[in-house]
C-alpha cells in the first residue's frame, strides 16, 4: 500500500474536518499516534509540541462548531523545518549556538498557516543551520528515512521530510538553499517544492543563502503540495525580496494535463560522467517517456553553464552565510561562553556552539569575501550565475519546462559520505542550478532504484512558471510505477 | 590562477569569523578547503569579464515601507532571551577597544 | 605641547593644512531605515526595538521610504548627482552591531560629486553622500580602578541599548579641500544650515544626530598630501577646530623631529584638549564587503528628482547671494550671513525692495530685531522706520528701541515713536546743547582742535547724557567738525 492509500492527505483532512465529518482533535490524536510508534526510531522531531497542538485542535473545532470558516488547512497537522521561527516555542535550526532559544515572533508562513487553520504539531530536524544533505550535521542527532532507518533520509530538511513520509503529518514546510527541499523529498519517496525565489516570504526563516533561500512545502500529494503552497505563498511587504505578483491558482490547473507542453530533459543534470546510479537515470527516462505518452513533446536540451552551478554555490551560499551567522555572537540570544572579554567571549561561544560543517562553510565564505579573493571567487561565482540564467533562459524560450533527476542517488546509508565534505556537496548537483537561477523546481517520486528506495524526478520551470510545473508534476504523479514502498 | 589556500590563511579567516581552531582542526580544515576550492577552479579560470554579477536572482527594485510607525517589541520578553541584562540593557563583559 | 584656544592660518615651518571631513546626520524620519521602531531620541533603554533592529534571527530589513527621500533631497541640496544605488554589507563584530554587520552603502552610494560653498566663496567638494544605519549605544560601567560610568578600557562591563540602533544616517563625505580649521568650521555650520532649511535632519551635535570626523594631514607646498589621521569624538564645531590644529601641530612636531606620520584614527579628548591614537590603520579590518542580498537595489525616477529641485527651499548660499546683490554688496559679507543665518533674508529683501536703505535695515535685522518676532513686522513697517531713521526723525539709538518694539507689539514705527515721546529734535536747539558740551570740556575741546579724534568722546558723551541719548551721534559730530574747522 502505498504512503497516500495508507495515511489521509491534507485536503482530505481539511475537507473532513471543515464539513463536521471529522474532529481536528480526531485528526491529531491519529497523528500523535504514529509519532508515539515511530518517533524514537526516526527522530524527525527537535520539538514536538503535542500539547499545544491538542489545544490548538481543540480551539479549531470548537470554531468549527460555532459555525466559523477556519480556512484552507482546517485542522490539518503541519510540520515545521526547526528555523522557521515560532513565537515562545524553541527555534534551534539544530544547532547548539540556538539552544533553548525562543523568537519573539512568528514567520510570515507561521503567521499564514495559523490564519488556514493549520496544527502545528513540532518543529523537525534539519542539517545545522540547513548546511547538509543527510541531516547527520544536527547537533541533536540525526533524523533517519522512514522507508529504511539504516539510511539518511537526506536533508538538509530532513526532518521534514521524514515527518511527511512516516504519517506524522500530511504536510510539513522545509527551506530549500540548493536543493535542500528536493533531495530529501527524493530520498523519502515524498512531494517536495521549492517555489520562484521571493513567492514565499524569508521573513522569520532564519538565513543561510539570503540570495538562494526559499520556503516550500513537503507532501505526500501533488495536490497537498500546491495546497500548501497557495497557503503560504505571495507578497509579503516585510520580505523586501518578495515578489509583488498575485500567487496563482495552482491546484486549478493540476488537473489540465500536459498535451502540447515541451518539456527539456537536460543533458548536463543526466549523469553522463558517472556518479549517477544507473537506476536514477533509467526512472528519468522513464519519466519523460510517460510525459511524452501523455501528450507532451520531449527533448534533450544543454543548459551548458549548469556544469559550473556546484563551484558557485559553494562560494555563493558560504559567503552570505558567513556574514548571515555573524549575529550568533552570545551577546542578544541563545549560548554565551562568558570570558573576560567581550572579543574572548565571541570566539568562545561561536566555537562552542557551531558545529564542524557550519564553521568550514563560515570559513569558505570569509575567504570568499575577503580583500583580495574577492573577485576571483564570490564575484565570480556571481557571474557564473548570471551565465547559468542566461542558459536556462535560452533553454526555456524552446521548453516549457526541464527535466532531470532530483539527486543522482537513492537514499544512502548514515555515515556513508560524512568523511569528505565535497562528496556530501556533489548530492546537490541536480538541485543547484536552478538555485542559482531562482527558478521554481520540484521533486515528485517515480518508481524505485537500487534496494527499493525511491527515486525523484526533478521538475523545473522559468521564474514564476509554478503552474506548468505542478502540471507536470502531476502527470508525472499519475503516470508513477506502483511500488514505492 | 589564486595559489591554493594556506595554514596561515585559514587562521586568518579563522580569526576574522570569531572561531577559535586547535592545531589539528586547523590542518583538517586547510586540506578541506583547499580541496573545495580545488574544485572551484573551473569557475575562478573563466573569463567574465563581460558578465554583469548575479546577487537578487528575481530582478525587484525600489521597494519601500512607508515611515509609518509599528509596534516594538516588549522589553521584558526581549531581555528574558538575553544570556545577561541589567537596567534594561543587555550586559556583555567589557569590550576594550571603540568600534570600526 | 598643548592645543590653544588661538586658531591659525599658517602652520609653523611652512607646513600646509589638508582637512577632509566625514559628517554623519541623522536623518529625520518617524521610524528607523529598516524597520518601523520610532525614530526618536531619550527613551527607556530598549524600548524602540523589533527584531529587525536587534538583528534576531530570521528579520530582514525593509527600507524606508522617507529616508530614500530625504537622503536624495540632502543629496540635490549639496549639487550632487543622484544614481542608482545598492546596499552592502559591512562586516564587523562589536556588541552596538547586532547583525554584526553595518548595512551602508559600498561602490555605487545614492549620492556622489556635490559641493557646498562656504560663505566667503571657498567651493568644498562633495565626494559623495550615502545611506546606512546607526549603530546602538554602549555604557561602560567602571571596574577595579574607576567606579564612574564611561570609560572603556577600565570598565568591568558594559551595558548596550539598541534605540539608536537602525536609525537613518547619511554620511557626507567631503574631498580633502579644507585648508584652515576656520574653513572646517564653516562648513559643519553650513551644512548644518542646509539640514535644517531641507528639514532633512534636526543636526543637533549635542544630541549625536551631527557628528563630525576629519581626516587630518599636513605637508610642504608642492610635495604630495601627508599620511593623514582620522580623528573621533568631535563634539561641537568649537572643538572641531581645536582638535584640527592640535592634530596638525602634533604632525608638523613628528615630521620635524624627523618621524613620519602612521595612518591612524585617534580620539578627541575634549577635557584635555589633544588626540590620542585609537588604531593604527595599517591594522585595517577587512570588511569584507558584498551586496546586501536582503534589499534590492534603488533606481530614482528622473521625475521624483525633478520634482525634488522643485520643492527645495532656498539655500543660505543662494539666500546670501540674492541679499548681497539687493544690498549693493559683490560678497556677501557678515551683516548679510548673520542675516541670513537668522532667516530674516526675506524681511530684508522687501523693506530693500520697498525703498530702504540697505545699510541700515541690515544693522537693524543684524542685531535689534528678535528673529522669533519677524512675523509682527511687515516689511512696510521695516521700510518706514529705516526712512524715520535716514531722514533724521529719529536717531541710531531711538530707532533700534523702535524695532525692538515693533517686534514685541507688531506696531507701526510712527506710533511707538510718538508713544515714547521720540520727536526729531531741533537742530538749532541741538547746537546750543553742543556749545555746552564743548564750554563744559575745555581739555578735550582743546585735543580734539588739535587733531586728536577720538577726544571727541568726552564731548559727544556729555550730549547725549543732556539730550538722554535722542540726540543723533552722527548729526553731533557733524555740528563739532563745523565748529573745529570754522
Amino acid at each position: 500500500m502505498s504512503p497516500v492509500e495508507r495515511f489521509q492527505t491534507a485536503a482530505g483532512v481539511a475537507a473532513a474536518v471543515a464539513t463536521g465529518e471529522r474532529s481536528a482533535r480526531s485528526v491529531l490524536d491519529e497523528h500523535l499516534a504514529r509519532i508515539d510508534e515511530r518517533e524514537g526510531e526516526i527522530h524527525a522531531f527537535n520539538h514536538l509540541l503535542a500539547d499545544e497542538a491538542r489545544a490548538r485542535a481543540d480551539e479549531i473545532d470548537a470554531r468549527i462548531a460555532a459555525g466559523e470558516d477556519v480556512g484552507p488547512l482546517a485542522g490539518v497537522p503541519v510540520a515545521l523545518k526547526d528555523n522557521l521561527c515560532t513565537r515562545g516555542i524553541p527555534t534551534t535550526c539544530s544547532s547548539k549556538i540556538l539552544d533553548g532559544w525562543r523568537p519573539p515572533y512568528d514567520a510570515t508562513v507561521v503567521t499564514r498557516l495559523r490564519d488556514a487553520g493549520a496544527v502545528v504539531i513540532g518543529k523537525t530536524n534539519l542539517d545545522e543551520f540547513a548546511m547538509g544533505s543527510s541531516t547527520e550535521n544536527s547537533a541533536f542527532g540525526a533524523t533517519r528515512n522512514p522507508l529504511d532507518t539504516s539510511r539518511v533520509p537526506g536533508g538538509s530538511s530532513g526532518g521534514s521530510a521524514a515527518a511527511v513520509a512516516a504519517g506524522f503529518a500530511p504536510i510539513s514546510l522545509g527551506s530549500d538553499t540548493g536543493g535542500s527541499i528536493r533531495q530529501p523529498a527524493a530520498l523519502c519517496g515524498v512531494v517536495g517544492a521549492k517555489p520562484t525565489y521571493g513567492r514565499a516570504s524569508r521573513y522569520g526563516l532564519i538565513a543561510f543563502a539570503s540570495s538562494l533561500d526559499q520556503i516550500g512545502p513537503f507532501a505526500r500529494t501533488v495536490e497537498d503540495a500546491a495546497l500548501l503552497m497557495e497557503v503560504v505563498g505571495g507578497h509579503d511587504p516585510l520580505d523586501a525580496t518578495s515578489i509583488p505578483e498575485p500567487f496563482p491558482d495552482l491546484r486549478g490547473t493540476l488537473g489540465r494535463g500536459v498535451e502540447g507542453l515541451r518539456i527539456g530533459l537536460v543533458e548536463e543534470l543526466l549523469g553522463g560522467e558517472g556518479g549517477f546510479q544507473p537506476e536514477v537515470q533509467a526512472r528519468t527516462r522513464e519519466a519523460a517517456d510517460a510525459l511524452e505518452a501523455a501528450g507532451a513533446k520531449v527533448d534533450v536540451v544543454s543548459v551548458p553553464a549548469s556544469t559550473y552551478g556546484l563551484s558557485a554555490y559553494y562560494l555563493i551560499a558560504p559567503a552570505e552565510a558567513s556574514s548571515n551567522l555573524a549575529r550568533f555572537d552570545g551577546v542578544r540570544f541563545g549560548l554565551r561562553d562568558e570570558r573576560a572579554t567581550m572579543g574572548e567571549t565571541y570566539d568562545a561561544t561561536r566555537t562552542a556552539g557551531f558545529g564542524a560543517e557550519v564553521k568550514r562553510r563560515i570559513m569558505l565564505g570569509t575567504y570568499a569575501l575577503s580583500s583580495g579573493y574577492y573577485d576571483a571567487y564570490y564575484g565570480k561565482a556571481q557571474r557564473v550565475r548570471t551565465m547559468i540564467i542566461d542558459d536556462f533562459d535560452a533553454a526555456y524560450e524552446r521548453f516549457d519546462v526541464l527535466l532531470s533527476p532530483s539527486s543522482p542517488c537513492v537514499a544512502f546509508p548514515l555515515g556513508d559520505k560524512t568523511a569528505d565534505p565535497l562528496t556530501m556537496y556533489l548530492n546537490d548537483v541536480c538541485t543547484i542550478p536552478s538555485s542559482l537561477a531562482g527558478h521554481p523546481a520540484m521533486s515528485v517520486p517515480f518508481g524505485t532504484g537500487a534496494e527499493g528506495l525511491p527515486v525523484g524526478i526533478q521538475v523545473m520551470a522559468p521564474a514564476l512558471g509554478e503552474e506548468q510545473m505542478f502540471r507536470v508534476a502531476a502527470a508525472l504523479e499519475a503516470a508513477a510505477p506502483g511500488g514505492a514502498r | 590562477m589564486t595559489a591554493p589556500i594556506s595554514r596561515d590563511d585559514v587562521a586568518h579567516v579563522a580569526r576574522l569569523a570569531r572561531l577559535t581552531l586547535t592545531d589539528e582542526e586547523l590542518d583538517t580544515f586547510t586540506g578541506q578547503l583547499a580541496s573545495i576550492l580545488d574544485h572551484a577552479a573551473d569557475v575562478e579560470a573563466l573569463d567574465l569579464d563581460d558578465v554583469a554579477p548575479t546577487s537578487h536572482p528575481y530582478p525587484l527594485e525600489n521597494v519601500v515601507r512607508p515611515d509609518e510607525v509599528r509596534p516594538c517589541l516588549d522589553r521584558d520578553e526581549v531581555l528574558a532571551e538575553a544570556p545577561s541584562a541589567e537596567d534594561g540593557m543587555f550586559r556583555v563583559p567589557p569590550v576594550l577597544g571603540e568600534a570600526p | 605641547m598643548t592645543a590653544t584656544e588661538t586658531s591659525f592660518t599658517e602652520l609653523p615651518h611652512g607646513y600646509r593644512l589638508v582637512v577632509g571631513l566625514e559628517v554623519h546626520v541623522e536623518l529625520h524620519t518617524a521610524t528607523k531605515l529598516f524597520c518601523g521602531c520610532p525614530n526618536q531620541f531619550g527613551d527607556d533603554p530598549n524600548t524602540n526595538v523589533c527584531p529587525v533592529c536587534l538583528g534576531l534571527p530570521g528579520s530582514m530589513p525593509v527600507l524606508n521610504a522617507q529616508a530614500m527621500e530625504l537622503a536624495m533631497r540632502l543629496g540635490r541640496a549639496l549639487h550632487c548627482e543622484v544614481r542608482p544605488s545598492v546596499f552592502a554589507r559591512k562586516n564587523y563584530f562589536y556588541p552596538d552591531m547586532p547583525k554584526d554587520y553595518q548595512v551602508s552603502q559600498y561602490d555605487q552610494p545614492t549620492n556622489v560629486d556635490g559641493h557646498l560653498d562656504l560663505p566667503d566663496g571657498t567651493r568644498i567638494g562633495i565626494e559623495r553622500a550615502h545611506i546606512e544605519e546607526d549603530t546602538g549605544k554602549s555604557t561602560h560601567v567602571g571596574g577595579a580602578n574607576s567606579s564612574s560610568k564611561g570609560r572603556i578600557h577600565d570598565a568591568a562591563y558594559s551595558l548596550v541599548d539598541y534605540n539608536r540602533c537602525g536609525v537613518p544616517l547619511v554620511e557626507i563625505v567631503s574631498r580633502p579641500d579644507f585648508r584652515t580649521a576656520e574653513q572646517a568650521k564653516a562648513y559643519v555650520n553650513e551644512l548644518r544650515a542646509i539640514l535644517v532649511a531641507t528639514g532633512v535632519s534636526d543636526a543637533k551635535m549635542e544630541e549625536g544626530s551631527l557628528r563630525v570626523d576629519a581626516n587630518v594631514s599636513v605637508h610642504q607646498p608642492d610635495t604630495p598630501f601627508g599620511t593623514r589621521c582620522e580623528i573621533k569624538n568631535i563634539n561641537s564645531v568649537r572643538s572641531l577646530g581645536r582638535a584640527i590644529e592640535y592634530e596638525a601641530l602634533r604632525q608638523v612636531d613628528l615630521l620635524e623631529a624627523g618621524e613620519r606620520v602612521i595612518q591612524q584614527t585617534r580620539h578627541w579628548n575634549e577635557d584635555e584638549g589633544r588626540t590620542h591614537m585609537l588604531r593604527s590603520k595599517e591594522e585595517a579590518e577587512d570588511y569584507r564587503y558584498f551586496p546586501e542580498p536582503d534589499l534590492v537595489p534603488m533606481v530614482p525616477d528622473p521625475a521624483r528628482i525633478e520634482a525634488i529641485d522643485a520643492a527645495l527651499p532656498r539655500l543660505p548660499a543662494e539666500r546670501r547671494a540674492a541679499l548681497a546683490e539687493a544690498a549693493g554688496r559683490t560678497l556677501p559679507d557678515e551683516s548679510v550671513t548673520i542675516v541670513v543665518d537668522r532667516g530674516l533674508d526675506e524681511l530684508a529683501l522687501d523693506a530693500v525692495a520697498a525703498g530702504a536703505d540697505a545699510d541700515r535695515t541690515l544693522t537693524h535685522l543684524q542685531h535689534d530685531l528678535d528673529p522669533g518676532h519677524a512675523a509682527n513686522v511687515p516689511a512696510a513697517h521695516l521700510a518706514q522706520l529705516v526712512e524715520l531713521e535716514t531722514s533724521g526723525a529719529l536717531t541710531a539709538s531711538q530707532a533700534k528701541q523702535v524695532v525692538a518694539e515693533m517686534g514685541e507689539t507688531g506696531k507701526a514705527p510712527e506710533a511707538i515713536a510718538a508713544e515714547r515721546g521720540f520727536e526729531a529734535m531741533d537742530t538749532s536747539e541741538l547746537e546750543g546743547i553742543v556749545d555746552e558740551a564743548i564750554a563744559a570740556n575745555g581739555g578735550a575741546w582743546e585735543k580734539y582742535c588739535a587733531g586728536e579724534q577720538k577726544a571727541q568722546g568726552a564731548i559727544v558723551g556729555h550730549v547725549m547724557k543732556a539730550t538722554r541719548g535722542q540726540a543723533d551721534g552722527k548729526l553731533v559730530s557733524q555740528l563739532l567738525e563745523q565748529r573745529r574747522s570754522a
